[in-house]
């Protein structure tokens, strides 16, 4: 509101290293010339220009903190895709990739919103969230933060390290995984989809005003802002972000 | 000359959707739903639908009313922002030009209002002369909750976001006053064949 739309151009970024985050998923590191900065939650749009002119667009979310020198975007590999099996299959460092923005006013968060912050994330849904993890980080931040993260196995879940390891020295930070198709030996952790006893036992109270930032997969997210409603949240503090089954 | 990907062959052509495309968009068979909060329930008993702002006077149905009213079954091709096209979805509801019927105004826009809070703009000139309806029913069956039930906004030849779910009604207004999207970096006008996508797009 009141800013001058400025257009978005699309630039040509470098991509600067393919990292696999996990079996389907991985992260592409951009140099972009020209780059403005986003808010932690943005997304870029992708486009891919054949030699014959056709083109195909995508948006994916920007995983990066805005601290960080290059920004990343985090990408699922959907085998029936258009794109997203050329940026995880096709593309080497080195290469060039054309995309705009950052986009997107909404699905944000930067330490200035406060909290409590409640993050509830299915699959590659968490790149968004995790741009706001990095940028607390970042900042020295210590906004309390609850992660609900649900995955379906455990090599499922991405930036498993960068996780534990963001936890291990934050008393202000707590992540709670939930794998919902398979355990590994000794699992004591969540085994179920999301349900309102999982966010009741996680979130905090409704009286607490926590800002909840929601994305996955659609049933994923309508089921967990639905739990939240009927927990008793108010449903202006729950900003909900889908990926879904759709995308390429 | 543009920029080139190398290695890249695109396979969205083949599905051969022959000028139904506008720039950017792809083919989806599904429906994905977008929404930026949980999904409102209104029980129906509460719900009604307005048209407020510079009118004569104000006009108010309730459900059982709205249901009432003429209603035309249509098949439009959707154009989402986020890049996916459907290609011959049905509505059933009601068109706009009904609801305006012997409602006096010198308004040049309209700002639709929802549940949860939700608005968009639009000129006058795009929600009349046939060009959009307030739909309740998708492919003969009541609207989904997810989809924007009981009824939405239908505004097919903009981006979808334009067709607001869960619309209660709409403001006419003298001046354009920018909706929930539209101050948040998307278009003020979002039509998908000039890729009116964000702020300063054309």
């Amino acid at each position: 509101m009141g800013a001058v739309p400025s257009r978005l151009s699309w630039r040509v970024a470098t991509v600067r290293a393919v990292q696999p985050e996990t079996q389907r998923v991985l992260s592409l590191v951009l140099d972009v010339p020209g780059w403005d900065g986003h808010q932690p939650g943005q997304h870029i749009d992708v486009r891919l220009t054949a030699a014959d002119g056709y083109q195909a667009q995508r948006s994916y979310s920007i995983s990066s903190a805005p601290e960080d020198p290059a920004i990343t975007i985090t990408v699922e590999r959907l085998d029936d895709g258009e794109v997203s099996p050329y940026l995880a299959d096709v593309l080497r460092p080195g290469d060039g990739l054309e995309l705009r923005g950052p986009i997107g006013g909404w699905f944000t968060w930067t330490t200035q919103d406060g909290g409590p912050l409640l993050l509830v994330a299915g699959g590659s849904g968490l790149a968004p969230l995790m741009a706001m993890l990095r940028h607390r980080a970042a900042r020295r931040s210590t906004v309390p933060v609850r992660l609900l993260y649900s995955s379906r196995g455990f090599d499922d879940i991405i930036y498993r390290a960068e996780l534990d390891r963001l936890v291990s020295h934050d008393p202000d930070l707590a992540v709670v995984h939930t794998l919902t198709r398979s355990q590994p030996p000794g699992w004591t952790g969540y085994a179920r989809r999301i349900d309102g006893a999982m966010l009741a036992a996680v979130a905090w109270a409704p009286e607490a005003r926590p800002l909840a930032m929601v994305c996955g997969p659609t049933p994923m997210v309508e089921a967990v802002a639905d739990a939240l409603v009927a927990l008793g949240h108010d449903p202006g503090r729950i900003r909900t972000e889908r990926f879904g089954p759709t995308g390429g | 000359m543009s920029f080139i990907s190398r290695g890249f062959k695109g396979r969205g052509r083949r599905e051969g959707a022959a000028g139904r495309l506008p720039p950017g968009q792809y083919l989806e068979h599904g429906f994905p739903v977008l929404s930026a909060g949980p999904t409102p329930h209104t029980p129906l008993d509460r719900w009604d639908f307005t048209m407020v702002g510079q009118v004569d006077q104000v006009r108010r149905w309730t459900w059982d009313e709205f249901l009432a009213l003429p209603a035309e079954t249509i098949t439009r091709d959707i154009h989402c922002v986020t890049k996916w096209s459907k290609l011959d979805s049905t509505w059933t509801g009601v068109s706009v030009d009904t609801l305006l019927d012997g409602v006096e105004t010198s308004a040049d826009y309209v700002l639709a209002f929802c549940d949860g809070g939700y608005t968009t703009n639009l000129p006058l000139e795009d929600v009349t002369g046939g060009k959009a309806w307030i739909a309740y029913a998708y492919e003969g069956q009541p609207l989904a909750p997810a989809h924007g039930g009981p009824a939405r906004l239908l505004v097919p030849h903009l981006y979808f976001w334009k067709s607001a779910k869960w619309v209660r009604g709409l403001e006419l207004l003298a001046a354009d006053q920018p909706g929930f999207w539209e101050s948040l970096g998307y278009h003020n006008r979002g039509d998908p064949w000039r890729e009116q996508r964000y702020w300063g797009d054309e």
